[in-house]
């Protein structure tokens, strides 16, 4: 816990990071007690709030279609993962709070738009194949980018990683089955399916952030062993898993300049409208205000909740001390 | 994750329901009458499953959102299991049931088409149905017909737990704050006047007595269930009138049409087509 | 911010999961109730969705007491160098069936 600490000599300091830089350059973890840098500690929570955050917004596109799902099997998948998210959220909350941080603290900066969490929930779900486009798009570039963190440098956010990369292993496969299931139905369904990978696609791309050279904490990141791949490198790696995909779907992602080059062994692709992200970033996005509100009002509608089960707790604990 | 720590279960799933009943020929199918007595049970589940899947993602805690969530897959999964098996009588699948059928073809109790309301409200409904199905599923769990009775073996543990959790917010809301204490109250004075259904004759059941069970026959049980928790909650039992009913015979509240118009619209644009 | 810290709401506790008969509980994680009565279920609903286990603990988290962190090399510095605490340190009679 990040109580007052003691001051401390210079040499004394020194020698704290030294130890801190030693267990990282080991490749051990660091575990919630150990000394940490204060900015290590900061980019931590910032990191793992904001992926707790993310899990907890996400769940509103999905929860949207659960009452509209079109099958009951299809139903049943979508409650189970929508319901998955909250556990992530759950479980990387309590990562988080290893760390000093309530989840009161955390969920009062999301609430109060102070806290960001990843701007692909900003963009709308108006058909049912974006269920599929999200689990497919989204959560696989979601996986790419959490698989290395299962090994990030602090060990509860490692361990919380792995817990949520086990379960979301369906979660990809169910939205992939999704699309294949339109794209092997009616002329109706795969256009349905088209046009939604239509405006998923490059929102996907996005997630990994922004390029390497504008992306100022990243760095830091990889230094620490919180992030183990640049931007770049993941979202390369997102490209070339998704393309073959792609053709098993026989749907078309929508760039002209994707082709595969011999050369570098990757495909190439097109510039991204990083205008577009920043915008989104910026609350300008399609859903930015709508995912907020609703968020902010299901707490809001919970407090006289919260309240009563406090409430409770108290006057049992207090009846048993009387009578013991 | 695959089930890493225990045996694959062998508990009855719809799609192994499906699978048994699939042949034509398939001594497994339901015959005509035991399928009108799981349609209506199957209408029960679904609908109220459907209640419960809109609190994803709006429950007072995130933990809560989770237990919800657990609470309705269950659910959903006894009603899958109920229309699957109903439907092989008459060569129609789960959705075929759950997505083209008019409102007057719906034959549940009208208590499971309550809307949600608050959380108190929610709760008071989760309160009076899971005792209703821990001693509906009891008993079917000895049902002259082998396909209701697993699926009634598996279901009442499910329920049971639905029960322990309702039973548990009931007396933490009843006796939490002046507030919640209220809101409980009414949201039991909300649900009261559906209760005397779930205990009326059922055409269905009567058609079929060694397959089904008698639903005057669990008012007992049930209010050996449920009297105790209002008591141990502080909660009056609501000196309210019974509604006039009629789930069993297609006679529904206001609230089903909405309902069934959300669940059903996206199926019904695409008929015919595969998801 | 001028407000009070606000107290938070739910406290938080850890959960142990058995996940097999025969096996010790294991630490799953941590999550927020109001009491033990409803920790133990939301551990149940939030830890146990895949058949992860047959028995479950919560603990207050407030409740446990851990060594000093600050203390490390103190604590744990007795045990090494200690090698004849293990098997393997006895290797004369290494090649001597059963034993």
């Amino acid at each position: 816990m990040p109580a007052e600490e003691p001051p401390t000599t210079a040499s004394q300091e020194a020698a704290r990071l030294a130890a801190f830089d030693s267990l990282i350059a080991a490749d051990q973890r660091i575990e919630p007690t150990d000394w940490m840098p204060p900015a290590y500690r900061k980019a931590l929570v910032r990191q793992m709030s904001q992926h707790a955050h993310s899990e907890i917004i996400g769940m509103q596109p999905e929860g949207n279609w659960i009452t509209r799902a079109p099958s009951l099997k299809r139903k049943a998948i979508l409650m189970a993962k929508v319901q998955d998210e909250a556990g992530h959220g759950l479980y990387l909350y309590s990562a988080a709070e290893t760390l000093g941080t309530t989840r009161d603290e955390m969920l009062d900066a999301l609430h109060s738009g102070k806290a960001k969490y990843s701007s692909i929930f900003n963009y709308l779900a108006p058909s049912w194949a974006d269920m599929g486009s999200i689990g497919w798009l989204v959560d696989g570039a979601a996986i790419a980018n959490q698989v290395p963190l299962c090994r990030a440098s602090y060990g509860p956010y490692g361990r919380a990683m792995v817990r949520i990369c086990k379960e979301e292993s369906f979660h990809q496969r169910q939205g992939f089955e999704i699309l294949l299931a339109l794209m092997n139905g009616t002329d109706e369904q795969q256009a349905m399916a088209q046009e939604s990978v239509n405006r998923w696609y490059a929102p996907a791309l996005m997630m990994f952030g922004p390029p390497d050279a504008e992306s100022p904490n990243s760095r830091q990141s990889m230094a620490w062993k919180i992030k183990r791949f640049s931007n770049d490198e993941l979202r390369q790696r997102f490209v070339d898993m998704i393309v073959p995909q792609a053709e098993i779907l026989g749907i078309t992602l929508p760039d002209p300049d994707l082709r595969w080059n011999e050369e570098r062994g990757h495909h190439d692709f097109g510039e991204l409208d990083w205008a577009e992200f920043h915008a989104v970033l910026h609350g300008n996005g399609q859903a930015n205000a709508l995912r907020l509100a609703k968020r902010r009002a299901a707490h809001a509608e919970g407090e006289w909740v919260r309240e009563a089960a406090r409430a409770y707790a108290e006057r049992t604990a207090t009846s048993e001390r009387m009578a013991s | 994750m695959q089930n890493q720590h225990q045996s694959p279960s062998a508990v009855l799933t719809p799609e192994a329901i499906a699978a048994r009943v699939a042949p034509q020929d398939s001594p497994a199918r339901a015959t005509d009458d035991v399928a009108r007595y799981a349609l209506g049970l199957g209408d029960d589940a679904l609908v109220l499953a459907q209640r419960l899947g809109s609190w994803i993602a709006a429950a007072p805690e995130l933990e809560e959102d989770v237990a919800l969530g657990n609470i309705a897959l269950d659910t959903l999964g006894h009603a899958r299991g109920l229309l699957t098996y109903a439907g092989s009588a008459w060569d129609q699948t789960e959705d075929d049931l759950a997505y083209f059928r008019d409102e007057a073809d719906f034959r549940c109790r009208q208590i499971f088409e309550r809307p949600n309301g608050d959380f108190a409200c929610t709760i008071a409904r989760q309160l009076v149905v899971s005792a209703y199905f821990t001693v509906l599923y009891r008993r079917l769990a000895d049902s002259a017909d082998p396909t209701l009775a697993a699926i009634a073996a598996k279901a009442v543990k499910e329920v049971e737990y639905h029960l322990d959790h309702a039973t548990l917010w009931t007396v933490r809301l009843a006796l939490g704050t002046e507030e919640s204490r209220r809101r409980m109250i009414a949201g039991l004075e909300a649900i009261w006047p559906f209760v005397d259904e779930l205990f009326a004759a059922d055409p269905a059941a009567d058609a079929v007595p060694a397959a089904a069970v008698a639903p005057a026959g669990l008012r007992e049980p049930f209010d050996a269930l449920l009297l105790p928790v209002l008591d141990q909650a502080e909660l009056p039992v609501p000196g309210i009138a019974a509604v006039r009913g009629g789930g069993r015979l297609g006679v529904h509240s206001e609230a089903l049409g909405p309902l069934l118009a959300e669940m059903q619209v996206l199926a019904r644009r695409h008929p015919g087509a595969v998801w | 911010m001028t407000e009070e810290p606000r107290r938070e709401t739910w406290p938080l506790w850890e959960v142990f999961v058995r996940s097999a008969r025969g096996l010790s509980h294991v630490h799953a994680g941590s999550l927020h109730a109001p009491d033990a009565e409803l920790a133990v279920r939301n551990a149940r609903d939030l830890y146990t969705r895949r058949s992860e286990g047959v028995s479950i603990w919560v603990v207050p988290a407030a409740a446990i007491t851990a060594s000093d962190p600050d203390a490390k090399d103190a604590w744990f510095e007795s045990p090494r160098g200690k090698d004849f605490r293990h098997a393997t340190y006895y290797t004369a009679s290494q090649a001597v069936p059963h034993l």
